[in-house]
């Protein structure tokens, strides 16, 4: 299907209507570019790169849980800020930027048939400021001190006082960078919700969205109104820090000397933390559920089963995920009715999160299914969200929470649901759309490799770590030398872990590899490999030009997943085939309506 | 539900070329961005008020007086809005020189109400009142500050507004609507900050936060 199939007005194509100009060098084209393509993989290219960096994080991190004393560069004072830099590049920097910044930026405007996003040169100074962020943060390696140890959440009084690693300047540089990255996540999320509400081309109602848009659309809803608390919060501290205000500083002493502070409320602070750092969860995990639904319709060459719950659960997942927040607060203490009310939304989330799952599944009962490596990575990414997502619901018990949240069954938890299975859909994003975006295809031997590699070794590291939570072993320790009622073969899980952990980072390379030799060197694409339904495969041009649509504009007259319709030529139907006059056409629920004209 | 969506349903075709952007699709789309916008720093100075109650709570909380400038502050904001929105009219009709006045007023007005935050920061600074003495005065300069920025970023857009609207106010009146909107905008949040710091007093707060 390489022809444009749109039949929109043929009128002359003018150069603006992207609404910026097309790029007449290579520094427009490339570097200073409002085109949402480029900075989709400006964006990506950069949180790919940071992710690296995080990746190497965290495997230094293993070297010395696995084998330790054996390493004598990793002290205690690194080790915690190797544990703090890992988690606020994976969490921030490489996954909502990819999310967003990346796939948001490359797909919206192809999936709603727009030209661009409706505002090019905001898009871009997104990308600018979003890079400079993590300038900033990758400078705190290189100031007195190093980068910040106080965990990823940061909370006070510790992490600005003495005695935490990078009291000086790194948690100022930390804070610093992510008040920019906030600021450049703004600045795309205004970007990302105006052009879904405004730019869809004729015949694109929202409820013909795919729901790769309609994930990352509340995702960057959630975005916009979560991060201000991370803001406010960083803010707060950053004053508390410079200024010696008592935002959140109690009056204490620290390496036996009083400090200025009084009256502060450390409590305050994981409020406002948590009120952006669960809905954050959903930012990471929305734009992967909408993701893996089109890979599983596109590969089982079937239509996701229930498309209108899947939307109204997305929805319904973003709106609970805004009054949660507190179940990362059982163990700070709270009136026993609180508890309650955040166990019982927590627990809630749980309902309309199942009914994808099982829509996932009812959509692949009977499929067609084609083990590409984009579907081996969905199938990877449901089996991996479901051990999360059912551990997720343990920890949301306040009884069970409070045993279980100082241990390594946390670390499970949260690595199994909004760490590995978001990466895995990724992974199986970025082999499903690359041959658009390159118009070459990413090797397949190297992928399957990848995906095995990654698949079994993640499920490898995460899942012993239930069985060592349960045994007791306490997560953010830098060694376990004193604790008897460890067993000796906690210590053989660890190093088993580490090795493995060692694989699959080294593993990655198999992707860099591929990603940067198929770019020049792959296989040619052709404009639709995957024969999907969607519109982004229907652009007259692979990759995409500028502007994406030539002279005219699509317009669209069904959903995105016609696939297998009785009476069609393929098993598929692009959403922007003209109808047959007087035909039936598939929408939503099984609808058939009679239309010769879009809606 | 569809009918919930359907405010929001698919453009059918914009600008002369059938795929070209026009002015009243970039208008359309600046002025969703500018409600998304609001939105986000709605939900911003929604959490510096609620951190603001529960700080001012505790137990060394006091209050402060508050400088006299804030009232004429407040007087320039609310005048600036008007002077805009009348600019807004102004722009539509047909008195170019009168919306170019009320324009230019609109701007300044925001210029002088920053120019006396500064003298109120001045004045406080004056009585000792410091940035890290006191939950209520950290609060303060705090606050005063975050609406500042976001009252200058409005100024930078206005001064662009500015440019493109001087020789002939009717093409940009959409762009004038804008800018009176976000000084509406930012007149209620300063309207609620100061009722904030003038009336939320630590009984206040400790009473809405069950400590007293």
């Amino acid at each position: 299907m390489n022809a444009p199939l749109s039949t929109g007005h043929a009128v002359p194509h003018t150069g603006d209507d992207a609404g910026h100009p097309a790029p007449q060098s290579f520094l427009t084209r490339y570097v200073w570019s409002q085109d949402h393509k480029v900075i989709a993989v400006q964006y990506a290219c950069t949180a790919i790169a940071v992710g690296v960096v995080g990746v190497v994080l965290s495997n230094l991190m293993r070297l010395q849980l696995g084998f330790p004393g054996q390493f004598e560069f990793i002290n205690a004072e690194r080790y915690y800020q190797f544990v703090t830099m890992h988690g606020m590049i994976m969490v921030i920097y490489l996954l909502t930027a990819l999310f967003l910044g990346g796939f948001g930026n490359y797909l919206i405007p192809l999936m709603v048939g727009a030209r661009d996003m409706v505002f090019p040169y905001l898009n871009m100074l997104s990308f600018w400021v979003y890079l400079l962020s993590v300038v900033v943060l990758m400078a705190s390696f290189f100031v007195a001190g190093g980068p910040t140890g106080a965990g990823w959440t940061l909370y006070p009084p510790q992490s600005i006082l003495p005695g935490t690693p990078g009291h000086a300047g790194g948690i100022v540089l930390m804070l610093v960078s992510l008040l920019i990255f906030i600021v450049a996540t703004t600045m795309g999320g205004l970007n990302y919700v105006t052009t879904v509400l405004q730019a869809r081309c004729e015949g694109m109602t929202l409820l013909r969205m795919p729901l790769t848009v309609w994930g990352i659309f509340v995702a960057t809803i959630l975005a916009l109104l979560g991060f201000p608390a991370l803001f406010v919060s960083g803010v707060m501290l950053l004053l508390d820090r410079t200024l010696g205000t008592s935002f959140f500083m109690p009056a204490l002493v620290s390496m036996g000397q009083v400090t200025g502070y009084k009256g502060g409320s450390p409590l305050l602070f994981q409020h406002l933390f948590w009120f952006f750092g669960h809905p954050e969860v959903y930012i990471v995990a929305l734009p992967a559920f909408g993701i893996v639904s089109d890979l599983i319709s596109v590969h089982a060459r079937k239509c996701i089963f229930g498309y209108r719950m899947m939307v109204w659960a997305i929805v319904a997942i973003g709106g609970l995920s805004v009054v949660v927040w507190a179940h990362h607060m059982f163990v700070s203490g709270m009136n026993p009715y609180f508890g309650f009310f955040f166990a019982t939304t927590t627990l809630i989330i749980a309902v309309p999160t199942a009914i994808k799952v099982y829509n996932w599944l009812l959509t692949l009962w009977h499929g067609d299914i084609h083990l590409t490596v984009p579907m081996l990575f969905a199938l990877a990414f449901l089996c991996t969200f479901l051990i999360g997502g059912l551990t997720g619901l343990f920890l949301g018990n306040v009884s069970v929470d409070i045993p279980l949240s100082g241990t390594y069954f946390v670390v499970a938890h949260f690595h199994m649901v909004m760490g590995v299975a978001p990466l895995l859909v990724v992974f199986g994003g970025i082999y499903h759309w690359f041959p658009k975006v390159t118009g070459r295809m990413l090797d397949d031997r190297l992928g399957q490799l990848h995906f095995w590699i990654t698949f079994l070794g993640t499920y490898a590291i995460y899942f012993p770590m239930h069985y060592l939570g349960v045994l007791g072993m306490p997560r953010r320790y830098y060694n376990f030398d004193g604790y008897n009622f460890i067993p000796p073969s906690a210590f053989t899980m660890n190093a088993i872990i580490t090795v493995v952990a060692l694989i699959v980072g080294v593993g990655q390379l198999l992707f860099i590899f591929n990603l940067a030799w198929s770019a020049w060197r792959g296989r040619p694409a052709t404009a639709n490999p995957w024969r999907a339904a969607s519109l982004e495969w229907q652009t007259p041009d692979t990759p995409p030009g500028h502007g994406n649509w030539g002279p005219r504009l699509p317009v669209v007259y069904r959903w995105a997943y016609a696939y297998g319709e009785p009476g069609a030529a393929e098993d598929f139907i692009p959403q922007n085939a003209p109808p047959q006059a007087g035909a039936g056409e598939p929408e939503p629920e099984g609808q058939s309506e009679v239309r010769g004209a879009p809606a | 539900m569809s009918a919930a969506l359907g405010r929001f349903q698919a453009n059918p075709r914009r600008g002369a070329d059938g795929g070209g952007r026009s002015r009243d699709a970039h208008a359309s789309a600046a002025s969703i961005g500018l409600w998304v916008f609001m939105g986000v720093a709605t939900a911003l100075f929604s959490l510096f008020i609620v951190a603001y109650v529960m700080r001012m709570s505790g137990e060394d909380a006091i209050t402060i007086a508050l400088p006299w400038q804030l009232w004429l502050s407040s007087a320039l904001l609310v005048a600036g809005s008007v002077a805009l929105q009348w600019a807004v009219g102004a722009s539509r009709g047909s008195d170019p020189a009168r919306a170019r006045r009320l324009l230019l007023a609109g701007g300044l007005c925001a210029m002088g109400f920053l120019v006396v935050q500064l003298w109120a920061w001045q004045a406080l600074l004056s009585a000792q009142v410091m940035p890290a003495g006191n939950p209520a005065g950290s609060f303060f300069y705090l606050l005063t500050a975050m609406h500042g920025l976001h009252l200058a970023g409005g100024l930078a857009a206005w001064t662009w507004t500015a440019q493109d609207a001087w020789p002939e106010p009717a093409r940009a009146a959409w762009r004038i609507a804008l800018c009176a909107r976000y000084w509406h905008f930012m007149l209620a949040v300063w309207l609620v900050l100061f009722c904030l710091l003038g009336w939320v007093t630590p009984e206040v707060a400790r009473f809405i936060c069950g400590t007293s």
